[in-house]
């Protein structure tokens, strides 16, 4: 009997040192690395308070002035993501927006940060949404292999733009200035620009062409930019992908390429 | 023979201390944290030592890279610029100074004598405005206004991601170069402490017109670097007149080459190597006039050499810079005498050659409190001058101190800050020919804003 409680006992041990060590059901995982939210909280006050705010809702001290607004890791809804719209991001999802940031915002690309220290960061941020716990993510949006950028593709790209009502918000020439920009608010009610394709080859959720594809298909959830998956065809989404592409296609920017997690 | 000899010599350590007594302190530039509206701790490790992320900021050209660092995208009134000072209380002790035996008499001969002063005192006052002209231009100048003299630290433009790549960026004016540790941002801000003496390094009777890395240089500089800056180059060109405005020395110039390369490693974090080495000619006399030197004249150049090999290696909170250097200067810069007249040179003289380093270690459990420790050593290998004692130039030194930052906020910065330096200069006693020792404390504030 005694035996049994002893042989309890640190069995119960075993799992406060390790829930303790590893954390619990708001780890992260990207590829081979574990996050961990304890760490990532010290990791949070020292990179993330001042504009995400020490509750994760976008209120931080210098969230008043930046536009667009902080992310509210409260609502767990994200832009940038490889799931279908209306679901939890992948672990690597957050990993990726931390690691490449989010462009013509205030939030900078932290790839300087150790990897292990942007998944423990996941792991963190993950802790302020319930929803994290008790859903799971979505599947990962498929995205066909590119077919070739000609001028036929970003001609009909071009007449897709305009047919699926692009224009209303990014503006005929897809400089942001479109009749619906000035009244576009996000899901907190802050106004939020349309983004201008001509300013460069860098966009919110990455700048390969297969960014902007998955883009098409998700849509940045929390902003008024919708989900075209059902609206169009795999080749009709690359057409516009082309045709966005070539409104930026003398911009260029230093490349950001986000080395990858060991899988 | 030995003790006349280096007593000549020893008032040049005592002068090396007290010039670098006078370098302008480092700086942190909360300009940059109003415009992103980021905290100081976002790109300092405890303000002015930079993390990674901030070492990218700067290595970018102060750009985040998100689309908003060109100056349009700023308030009109915002104004790159900031103020730093650091009224203290310090207290300096000198165990064996030279001190008339009746003060006001300089007939009465000399004794040596402990001297220790105190008082409340300035730090002087640097201004910075830095940032960015236009998206991939940026800039940096900072006067520095001390208690009795202004001078311009650094003034240079940078080009930034040439081509569309991190790995070219061309910088040219006065600026710090690309040290393997930056003297400009040093934890630690006390008179006997608050510099690497290894970067300003010179033996004994030498008169390399060169003083050390860790002084801004005038030149061009191309560096590169990775986007996560794990790995980086620098090569820098710079005119041989130690930074100073003016075209003193002559138009040679010197060649200053960094690289260094990191990586992560599991548990412990991030590790970094690297290598650095400066290479340049100094004159040993000048064109004159009534004899005195005309300048901008100097000829008769010389070769001198400094390479090295350091490391960055955190473990966990606690992280460690190593740093080891060689020294090298031509025979006739080591013994001061100009090349168009070697029967002046000493019987035996050589090329000094010296080693020195120092490892400073850190330990930052959070963004608000940094304890500091530091050790470094100079050793003479050889003399320039056979007469010269084996070990004169030799010097330790230690310092341990905390910084302690009560506010942290993403428009100015405050930390309260308490060091003490110890440094033993070998046999540099002026008179006895003993070791000279120096201590600082100093307690104060350091503010930023």
């Amino acid at each position: 009997m005694r035996i049994k409680l002893k042989r309890t006992g640190a069995a119960v041990m075993l799992v406060f040192l390790l829930s303790s060590v590893y954390g619990t059901a708001q780890d992260s995982h990207v590829g081979k690395l574990s996050g961990n939210a304890k760490r990532g909280k010290a990791l949070y006050v020292r990179y993330c308070i001042f504009c995400h705010g020490p509750n994760g809702d976008g209120q931080g001290e210098s969230a008043p002035y930046l536009d667009p607004k902080p992310r509210d890791f409260t609502k767990a809804l994200f832009k940038c993501r490889s799931t279908p719209s209306g679901t939890l991001p992948l672990d690597s999802d957050l990993y990726d927006t931390i690691s490449r940031g989010v462009h013509a915002s205030g939030m900078p690309s932290w790839q300087p940060l150790l990897r292990q220290e942007r998944v423990d960061l996941v792991a963190y941020i993950k802790t302020f949404s319930s929803a994290f716990e008790e859903e799971k993510p979505g599947a990962p949006v498929e995205i066909p292999a590119e077919p070739p950028n000609t001028a036929e593709s970003i001609q009909r790209g071009s007449e897709l733009f305009q047919s699926m009502n692009c224009w209303s918000c990014h503006g005929k020439d897809g400089r942001g200035h479109g009749p619906s920009a000035a009244a576009l608010t996000d899901s907190k009610g802050y106004a939020i620009t349309p983004f201008d394709f001509t300013s460069g080859s860098r966009f919110k959720c990455g700048e390969s062409d297969r960014d902007m594809f998955r883009d098409l298909v998700t849509g940045l959830d929390g902003t008024p930019m919708p989900s075209f998956a059902a609206a169009t065809t795999a080749d009709q989404r690359w057409d516009v992908v082309h045709y966005i592409r070539s409104l930026s296609a003398h911009k260029t920017h230093a490349k950001l390429k986000i080395e990858p997690v060991a899988k | 023979m030995r003790i006349g000899v280096f007593k000549r010599v020893a008032p040049g350590s005592v002068a090396l201390i007290l010039m670098l007594a006078g370098i302008p302190a480092a700086h942190g530039v909360p300009a940059f944290a109003r415009k992103y509206g980021l905290p100081c701790s976002a790109c300092h490790e405890a303000w002015p030592m930079l993390n990674n992320f901030g070492q990218t900021f700067k290595d970018n050209g102060y750009q985040l890279g998100n689309g908003r660092d060109a100056p349009i995208y700023q308030e009109p009134s915002y104004w790159p610029i900031m103020f730093r000072t650091t009224p203290q209380w310090h207290r300096e002790n000198n165990n064996r100074q030279a001190i008339d035996i009746v003060p006001g008499s300089a007939a009465s001969g000399q004794v040596e004598a402990s001297v220790t002063t105190s008082g409340f005192d300035l730090g002087g006052l640097d201004v910075i405005t830095a940032g960015t002209l236009y998206q991939n231009i940026s800039f940096f100048i900072q006067p520095f206004i001390g208690n009795s003299s202004i001078n311009l630290s650094q003034a240079w433009a940078r080009f930034d991601n040439l081509a569309g790549s991190h790995w070219l960026n061309l910088k040219m004016g006065r600026f710090e170069l690309d040290e393997p540790i930056s003297l400009e941002r040093s934890l630690i801000i006390n008179n006997t402490g608050g510099a690497y003496y290894t970067y300003f390094f010179a033996p004994p009777g030498d008169n390399n017109y060169f003083a050390g890395i860790g002084f801004p240089q005038l030149g061009v500089e191309f560096l590169g670097h990775s986007a996560n800056d794990y790995t980086r180059y620098s090569v820098a060109v710079v005119t041989d007149s130690n930074g100073a405005a003016g075209l003193p020395s002559n138009q040679d110039y010197d060649v200053y080459a960094n690289f260094n390369q990191a990586f992560e490693m599991p548990w412990f974090g991030k590790q970094q190597v690297g290598l650095y080495g400066l290479f340049g000619e100094s004159p040993t006399y000048f064109q004159t006039q009534n004899g005195n030197p005309i300048p901008g004249t100097g000829t008769g150049n010389r070769s001198f050499y400094r390479i090295g090999a350091y490391g960055h290696w955190y473990v966990h909170k606690t992280d460690f810079y190593t740093f080891f250097m060689h020294g090298y200067d031509n025979v006739f810069l080591g013994n001061a005498v100009p090349s168009n007249q070697p029967f002046n040179l000493p019987a035996g003289a050589v090329g000094p050659t010296w080693n020195g380093g120092f490892i400073e270690g850190h330990y930052n459990p959070n963004p608000r409190l940094i304890l500091i420790g530091k050790y470094e050593l100079d050793r003479m290998s050889r003399q320039a001058n056979p007469g010269i004692r084996s070990d004169a130039g030799d010097l330790d030194t230690w310092t341990a101190g905390y910084r302690w930052y009560p506010i942290m906020s993403p428009r100015a910065g405050l930390a309260w800050t308490q060091e003490y330096s110890r440094i033993t200069l070998s046999g540099a006693a002026p008179l006895s020919g003993k070791d000279a020792i120096h201590n600082s404390y100093l307690m104060g504030f350091d503010f930023d804003f």
